[in-house]
């Protein structure tokens, strides 16, 4: 090939690159057309996009000409770059989480003002609509489901062994033992990933403390050096040696694997984590119980419930235009109802809708018991990482509890180096 | 022109740069140097200020002074093991992977048979990133459904050889140190083969034994060899970082500088200033290294 031929060969080839992009960027022009809306999501794994996919299809089915871009981005990447998304050029309805971590958003003017919008929503909670308001008491997120954390288990290890469910904490830790005389591994426990062990503190400090304390120590008011705190990492420590040892190097997949093996006897989970282990034909055998009381005072008041939902961008050039705003409102106005929302749930039973108008007749039995469990909450909490400081979270409490889990030991020195640098980052803006 | 041309042929000799000849090399040096300053000089200036602000990606950037690097080197438990942990990845290849793969080199160069193959295997690695070697590290090393478990056959306390903060960072130098020797074993068996036999022949002539002939005459004569697996052990050292994210994203006893500039910058709520803070403390260590490197050049040069 001579050096002409290779540079034309080049040049057609820059041309095959750029050629694209340039009639993609023609296309939308400043605006849109008013009648497409860009969606920005995260749920790249196969059973929520295909089932956002039909939720979608059928708003468009119902909207009159309006269309919907879906822009599917990997879940843990979209998370990780949530920040220079929502500055640079976001789409402009977008999915993402209640709470702190959008109230952090919301205060940095990154997101759009829906409260007209929940003017005319029927069918949620108070507490759904506290986790969808910024702290300047205006609406920014439409709720769409959610899904309850609980201590799950399998109903035939349990009928074979006559394990009962526990009611308190000394219970639990009864059973526990039973469980590993019967040589099982009492409670399947993994915190590889950072996130999972993160459930079991929230459940402790608020059975301890109660919602209001956790809440305000995870918004950096309390002072993690409290006695209070202590107690929490205390009890934990009393349940460590039922926990399945090694922890650090576990993935929920595997210990959720465990479970599914009838090697562990109880894990605290997600809604949708054992179901994603379990195979079809065992799905019916997963069962819960709410994490045991330790408290009298707070008993099982408060849930912990991640509620996913959507939000419009501040920044998206689109919105400008008044049409394309008013369909983005339209297309979270419609989510907004018990019916968009068991059109997903169909596809998707690892979740429960947020609505009360929504259909709960073609629940399964563990779905129901979620409902159940959720609308009997006086309190909803969302996630570690997800009521607090996102910084604080990732870089503060992951290689904290880390670093419980292999050295239980030394609390004081562990609750002292959080509140250090708790202070740090809470007081840098 | 003609008082150009007269010039020249006033200095003819030393000089004979036409003014497009100057112009050429202008634009050719030229082109690199605002290169150079856009993409190395500029982020590494802009990451310096940075770093003595709280700035978080998001709006106003406030300064604050030192207060990033009091907080980094007083207040942030994950620093100094991170900082060590890089220092143990430079002496663990420099020490045992470099040596090693130096080892097998000379090895294959003798001539063993099958080298071919061995040659080949022990290069394959060296093809997988990182990243990925980090997945086969897990599916050899995970606790439950691990491969070594599996074959050591201790199910009452299997050893949790990720997951146990005393042991993990030797599994994954050990996983590092596999791709690394490879990597160093082609390097020496290169420079092995333009060694001149005759540098050997005439050792042996001389009454020197395998060992004299090897550190006296072979290992000296590799010496732009020895150079080039010097810098790239410490670039691989202090760049590590794939691995133990692949892992375990760099927690739990297998911190590194790398890892925690990017937990800080990248994602949600970014505490940009205080990364960028890490991030010129990993600078530094890397500037003590290209400076001696430099200055040993230089003077190896001026020596020659």
């Amino acid at each position: 090939m001579s050096r002409r031929n290779l540079l034309r060969g080049a040049a057609v080839g820059a041309g095959a690159i750029t050629l694209p992009s340039l009639l993609t960027a023609c296309s939308s022009g400043p605006g849109g057309d008013g009648k497409t809306i860009h969606l920005g999501s995260n749920s790249s794994d196969p059973i929520p996009k295909k089932a956002f996919a039909d939720a979608f299809k059928a708003y468009e089915a119902q909207s009159g000409g309006r269309k919907i871009e879906v822009n599917t981005v990997d879940h843990n990447t979209f998370q990780e770059n949530i920040n220079k998304y929502l500055q640079g050029n976001p789409d402009d309805v977008f999915m993402w989480f209640a709470g702190y971590r959008m109230q952090f958003f919301a205060k940095k003017g990154l997101l759009h003002d829906i409260s007209d919008n929940w003017q005319h929503y029927e069918g949620f909670s108070s507490a759904l609509k506290a986790q969808s308001t910024g702290e300047d008491g205006k609406q920014y997120l439409t709720p769409y489901y959610y899904y309850p954390w609980a201590v799950f288990h399998r109903k035939s290890l349990f009928a074979d062994r006559g394990y009962q469910a526990p009611k308190t904490l000394d219970e639990y830790v009864a059973l526990a033992k039973q469980m590993k005389k019967d040589k099982l591994d009492p409670i399947a426990f993994c915190d590889k990933d950072g996130w999972p062990a993160m459930g079991t503190f929230d459940y402790i400090n608020m059975r301890t403390n109660g919602y209001d304390f956790h809440k305000s120590l995870m918004a950096g008011e309390e002072a993690w050096t409290d006695k209070r705190v202590k107690d929490v990492f205390d009890t934990w420590r009393r349940l460590l040696p039922y926990c399945q040892q090694g922890a650090n190097g576990r993935t929920w997949q595997e210990a959720a694997t465990s479970l599914q093996k009838k090697e562990a006897g109880m894990a605290v989970f997600g809604l949708p984590h054992p179901g994603a282990q379990f195979p079809k034909g065992e799905q019916e055998d997963i069962d819960f119980f709410p994490f045991p009381v330790i408290n009298p005072e707070h008993g099982q008041d408060a849930v912990e419930a991640p509620i996913d939902g959507f939000l419009l961008a501040k920044k998206s050039k689109n919105l400008k235009n008044k049409k394309t705003l008013e369909s983005a409102k339209d297309l979270v106005k419609w989510l907004a109802t018990g019916k968009a929302e068991d059109i997903y749930l169909k596809s998707d039973p690892n979740n429960i809708a947020v609505n009360d108008q929504a259909d709960i007749s073609q629940y399964s039995a563990l779905q129901k018991k979620a409902v159940e469990l959720v609308s009997g909450a006086k309190q909803i909490s969302q996630f570690l990482d997800r009521d607090t400081r996102p910084d604080f979270a990732s870089t503060v409490m992951i290689p904290a509890i880390q670093k419980f889990i292999s050295n239980p030991n030394d609390v004081d020195g562990l609750v002292n180096d959080i509140e250090r640098q708790k202070k740090t980052i809470f007081a840098s803006d | 022109m003609s008082f150009l041309s007269e010039r020249r042929t006033e200095r003819r000799g030393p000089r004979r740069f036409s003014g497009r000849d100057l112009a050429v090399i202008g634009l050719l040096l030229g082109i690199p140097v605002l290169l150079d300053i856009a993409i190395v000089w500029g982020p590494t200036l802009a990451s310096i200020v940075l770093s003595f602000t709280s700035w978080d990606g998001i709006g106003d950037i406030n300064w604050v002074g030192t207060q990033n690097y009091v907080n980094l080197f007083t207040n942030y438990p994950q620093f100094w093991p991170a900082a060590r942990h890089n220092l143990l990845w430079l002496a663990f290849l420099g020490l045992v992977a470099a040596p090693f793969g130096l080892f097998l080199a000379v090895l294959i160069d003798r001539g063993v048979r099958f080298s071919r193959f061995y040659q080949s295997t022990l290069y394959m690695p060296v093809v997988l990133s990182l990243a990925v070697v980090g997945f086969i590290a897990q599916l050899i090393f995970s606790r439950d459904q691990g491969a070594l478990n599996a074959i050591i056959g201790d199910t009452r306390s299997p050893t949790d050889w990720l997951g146990d903060p005393d042991l993990n960072i030797w599994m994954v130098l050990l996983a590092a140190a596999w791709r690394h020797t490879g990597y160093v074993m082609i390097l020496y068996l290169a420079g092995l083969k333009a060694v001149d036999p005759s540098l050997k022949e005439a050792a042996a002539i001389d009454g020197a034994n395998e060992a004299q002939t090897f550190f006296r005459i072979v290992f000296p004569t590799l010496r732009p060899v020895n150079v080039i697996v010097g810098v790239i052990t410490v670039i691989e050292s202090l760049r590590a970082f794939d691995i133990v994210y692949a892992v375990n994203h760099g927690r739990n006893g297998l911190e590194l500088l790398s890892v925690l500039v990017t937990d800080n910058i990248i994602g949600e709520a970014s505490r940009v200033g205080f990364g960028s803070a890490i991030a010129v403390v990993l600078l530094t260590v890397s500037l003590g290294f290209v400076v001696t490197y430099l200055v040993q050049e230089l003077r190896g040069e001026k020596n020659r």
